[in-house]
């Protein structure tokens, strides 16, 4: 079969699904944040420490179930320290970030080399059965995964926009002095905001490690960053963010696909969904009206 | 050092150390027998020493290159990738100068090769940002990741590398930086070339230029205040620009002490994490030549000193040790408050 044929075939289309849950969770995480104003670019962390809960857990329980959980809590706990650094702290929540990526990248390889006694994998995983390549769309759409990833889309934009937690998250976001005034609890809306966002992203990086059935050092890969791109060009929307990510992780998916079929060097297929963020920022960066533009009150306090 | 930055540089230093002893007693060693085995193993002999000031140089240049970008308002994380291009254009362009180039011709190309390699990669997000509005953390953090591809493709397919090897070729003898045991024989078998002592110089230089130079002076500004710096006619936005590309000239330059200074030659993965560490260094030596000198001295220290205590402790405490630095730091010190207003 030549590459076009496998490029349309529906493997192609369910690896590309599977590819856009990590991407998608993170920028679900991006969204819930950044619209209650606190900036997250400690996804990638979230993502990175999250994986590594998962399989620990897994590892340690003999349950893929329980050691699901632990990769969820294990991205809320991240979520819940930047709020609490960023929140409460009143740090910068940029710096907050990039602190919280070198602690994630650093503790990951030490618990590896603690836990494991290698600096770059954990064993494998090998209670966890499902058809990772499966052919068929539906069997692909019924994927654990993909089905909570596509619960928790539908889940992100209720919340946001029928809930009146979602309209105080918003609040908060746009102009946290007039929500304040109004009586809202800014940094426990954010707080929280943070936190489940934290929480979602721990269900990519899961995603992440199971899919690979193990965990391996530094396996989020720009991730985290690659799905804030995502949430910025879809105007700080569930939706639209997650459909960005299955943009990128058509990318991905496609390049795997072109390695194996052509002679173009792996690498400079590697660099397609980095490229593209880097092409998609470009494009959208000037726009600053509208529904598209960032939340007003990001990186505020309330006065 | 400015009196005010003293609490907070104390309380990042103490939060530091209150992990370090947390973490290895959780990981079942003695806080105290590790802490000795650091300092043995770093300030406790000349070598050591040596190599904690190998280690601390490309620190000392990312940490000046990630300051600079602050000083403008600009989070250039992007180091990582601006010294992977900038070693290897160290290493290809050091290699294919004439074998006989006296030194005083063939260093200041290569490491103006190193500098200009590192400077047109980070051309990439100044134009991104300036031209088409694009926040430079995203951009920076995936050109990171082209890099590496870059590298890869330039060492392999790019026919640069040793045939079955990912280096280059050796550089001439004129481009190598002569090693720091020439003069102090105490330092003998440490990888310290004289790298620190230009590095200090630099550091000098361009903590300087902040003052004392109109460009230095304008991107302090426009970091204080860049509606203001507008209103008073100055190019903000390509202001903006130079100072991103200058960022990525000086964590090209950090190539000195590893391709020019070291191994004198390129090969994939050397001096990386500098990049990142650099980070650390900026924050906790807040612009300040003294402090930049002691951060990336300090984090030089916590480098070779994981390498002290690995038999018992994994050394990659020391990069969490890096991570709850900055941490403390920028709790206690109110200047990082301003730097996400506007990004995403």
């Amino acid at each position: 079969m030549g590459a076009l044929g496998i490029i349309a075939s529906g493997t192609m289309i369910a690896q590309t699904i599977h590819m856009a849950i990590p991407y998608a969770c993170a920028a679900l995480g991006g969204v819930l944040s950044e619209r209650s104003g606190v900036v997250n670019i400690a996804l990638e962390g979230t993502l990175l420490v999250s994986a590594l809960a998962s399989i620990v857990g897994t590892l340690a329980t003999g349950s893929a179930l329980l050691g699901a959980s632990a990769g969820i809590v294990g991205g809320a706990l991240v979520g819940l320290l930047h709020a609490a650094l960023v929140v409460r702290g009143r740090m910068d929540a940029i710096v907050s970030g990039i602190a919280l990526n070198l602690i994630a990248a650093g503790s990951s390889r030490f618990l590896l080399r603690a836990l494991y006694g290698s600096s770059s994998n954990s064993p494998r995983i090998n209670d966890w059965a499902y058809e990772g390549s499966s052919s068929s769309i539906l069997r692909t759409l019924l994927d654990p995964f993909v089905f909570s990833t596509l619960l928790a889309i539908a889940f992100t934009a209720w919340l946001l926009r029928r809930t009146r937690f979602g309209l105080h998250l918003r609040a908060c976001g746009e102009d946290p002095s007039a929500a304040q005034a109004v009586g809202i609890r800014v940094q426990s809306v954010r707080t929280a905001a943070v936190v489940l966002g934290g929480a979602l992203a721990g269900l990519g990086g899961t995603a992440l490690a199971f899919e690979l059935r193990q965990f391996q050092s530094g396996m989020s890969g720009g991730r985290g960053f690659i799905a804030l791109a995502a949430v910025i060009v879809s105007g700080w929307r569930p939706w639209p963010a997650a459909a960005a990510c299955l943009i990128f992780a058509s990318l991905e998916a496609l390049q795997i696909v072109l390695q194996n079929q052509t002679r173009v060097p792996g690498q400079l297929l590697a660099v397609l969904p980095y490229v593209a963020t880097l092409g998609v920022l470009a494009l959208v960066g000037k726009r600053k009206r509208g529904a598209m533009r960032a939340p007003a009150g990001i990186a505020k306090d309330p006065e | 050092m400015n009196r005010a930055l003293w609490p907070s540089t104390v309380i990042g230093l103490a939060t530091g150390w209150i992990a370090f002893c947390l973490v290895v007693w959780l990981y079942g060693c003695s806080p105290r027998a590790m802490a000795v085995l650091v300092f043995e193993g770093t300030w406790g002999t000349s070598y050591g020493a040596g190599q904690v000031l190998f280690k601390a140089t490309p620190l000392l240049f990312t940490g000046l290159a990630f300051d600079m970008g602050l000083r403008a308002g600009l989070v250039n994380i992007g180091g990582e990738g601006q010294l992977a291009l900038g070693s290897l254009a160290a290493g290809v362009v050091g290699a294919h100068l004439p074998a006989n180039t006296p030194m005083f011709a063939a260093l200041p190309v290569a490491l103006g090769a190193a500098m200009a390699a590192g400077a047109i990669w980070a051309l990439i997000p100044a134009v991104l940002k300036v031209r088409y509005g694009a926040h430079e953390i995203i951009s920076t953090m995936m050109l990171n990741s082209v890099a590496s591809s870059v590298i890869g493709l330039a060492l392999g397919a790019g026919g640069l590398a040793l045939v079955g090897t990912v280096r280059t070729a050796d550089i001439v003898h004129g481009a190598r930086l002569p090693r720091l045991d020439v003069v102090f024989e105490g330092f003998t078998g440490s990888a310290a070339s004289f790298a620190p002592l230009v590095g200090l110089l630099v550091a000098f230089a361009v903590t300087a230029s902040y003052r004392r130079t109109r460009f230095g002076r304008e991107i302090s500004l426009i970091g204080a205040n860049p509606v203001a710096m507008r209103a008073e006619n100055v190019p903000v936005d390509s202001r903006l620009g130079q100072a991103l590309v200058a960022s990525g000239a000086l964590a090209g330059a950090a190539s000195l002490g590893t391709v020019l200074g070291y191994k004198g030659y390129f090969e994939e993965g050397l001096g990386s994490g500098a990049g990142f560490v650099g980070i650390a260094v900026a924050i906790l030596g807040r612009g300040t030549f003294v402090g930049l000198i002691f951060a990336a001295l300090l984090f030089g220290t916590l480098q070779q000193g994981g390498l002290a205590v690995n038999a018992f402790v994994p050394k990659e405490l020391m990069d969490i040790l890096t991570g709850v630095v900055v941490c403390g730091v920028a709790l206690a010190d109110r200047r990082f408050s301003r730097l996400s207003k506007g990004a995403a």
